[in-house]
């Protein structure tokens, strides 16, 4: 694909299908953000999972979050973990990130920002799409 | 071709669990299989056998059951999204000490490996209420 970005990706098993996991959700108004984090560790075990942060999603991923005072649960630890569970591709929309005004060393995990054109090519790469 | 159907929203406060209903009608009309639906997130309050619509309303637990009954198509409901919404089978509420049961027999609760098992194996995975 000439003009963007080539992104490798490695297959658990050759002819297995890939999956790519959308969040899309802000962390902690309502429950989507962390069911779609359990459904990404729970991927995991079973497919070569990507995960994808867009819009009020990427505010998921930021450091030092205290709900303490809301009564939910700090899910954002959990991400840390992801690499243990062999998720090792996390990409965010460059874009997004500022709009939202957020560095990626904000952020809890490491985190590949993408041109829009090249989530066009990512989300095309991947078999299944799941949105969160 | 196979579909796996993915609903998301709650019945009566989202259109998700009606439209997937009549994706799925679409998809057998035209002679294709539903490989499973998957209610995640609020969707498996669809499950949820106390629902007690008003009459002009249509009963969309009811709808459902009957399609699955007909085709021989399998609910499943996500054990996570459902504990922590209260909806049991008898042996999850019996595991929890809870005095009712409140899932329908046609929907069986499961657990996300089952989304993930959708998704690998069916040939099209369609989500309602992303």
């Amino acid at each position: 694909m000439p003009g963007s970005m080539q992104i490798a990706w490695s297959h658990l098993v050759p002819d297995m299908k890939t999956l790519l996991f959308v969040h899309t959700s802000s962390p902690h108004g309502s429950i989507k953000a962390q069911e779609g984090l359990d459904a990404l560790l729970m991927g995991s075990a079973f497919a070569d999972c990507t995960a994808l942060f867009l819009g009020d999603g990427i505010l998921q991923l930021l450091k030092n979050q205290d709900t303490q005072q809301t009564g939910q649960k700090n899910f954002s630890l959990t991400f840390g973990s992801l690499q243990d569970y062999g998720v090792d591709k996390v990409f965010c929309s460059k874009t997004h990130l500022l709009n939202h005004d957020i560095d990626e060393s904000d952020l809890v995990i490491d985190v590949t920002a993408l041109e829009d054109k090249d989530i066009a090519t990512l989300l095309a790469s991947h078999d299944v799409i799941l949105n969160f | 071709m196979k579909f796996a159907i993915v609903v998301y929203g709650a019945p009566y406060s989202h259109q998700a669990p009606l439209s997937a209903f009549y994706f799925a009608k679409a998809v057998l009309d035209q002679g294709h299989e539903i490989y499973r639906v998957f209610f995640y997130h609020d969707g498996v309050y669809t499950g949820n056998e106390a629902i007690a619509p008003p009459q002009d309303e249509p009963d969309i637990r009811q709808m459902w059951s009957s399609l699955a009954a007909a085709n021989q198509i399998e609910l499943i409901v996500c054990i996570a999204s459902a504990l922590r919404r209260g909806v049991l089978d008898r042996t999850e509420a019996d595991r929890y000490e809870k005095s009712h049961a409140n899932l329908d027999s046609s929907f069986t609760i499961s657990g996300l490996g089952q989304l993930i098992d959708a998704g690998l194996n069916a040939d099209r995975l369609v989500t309602f209420g992303a």
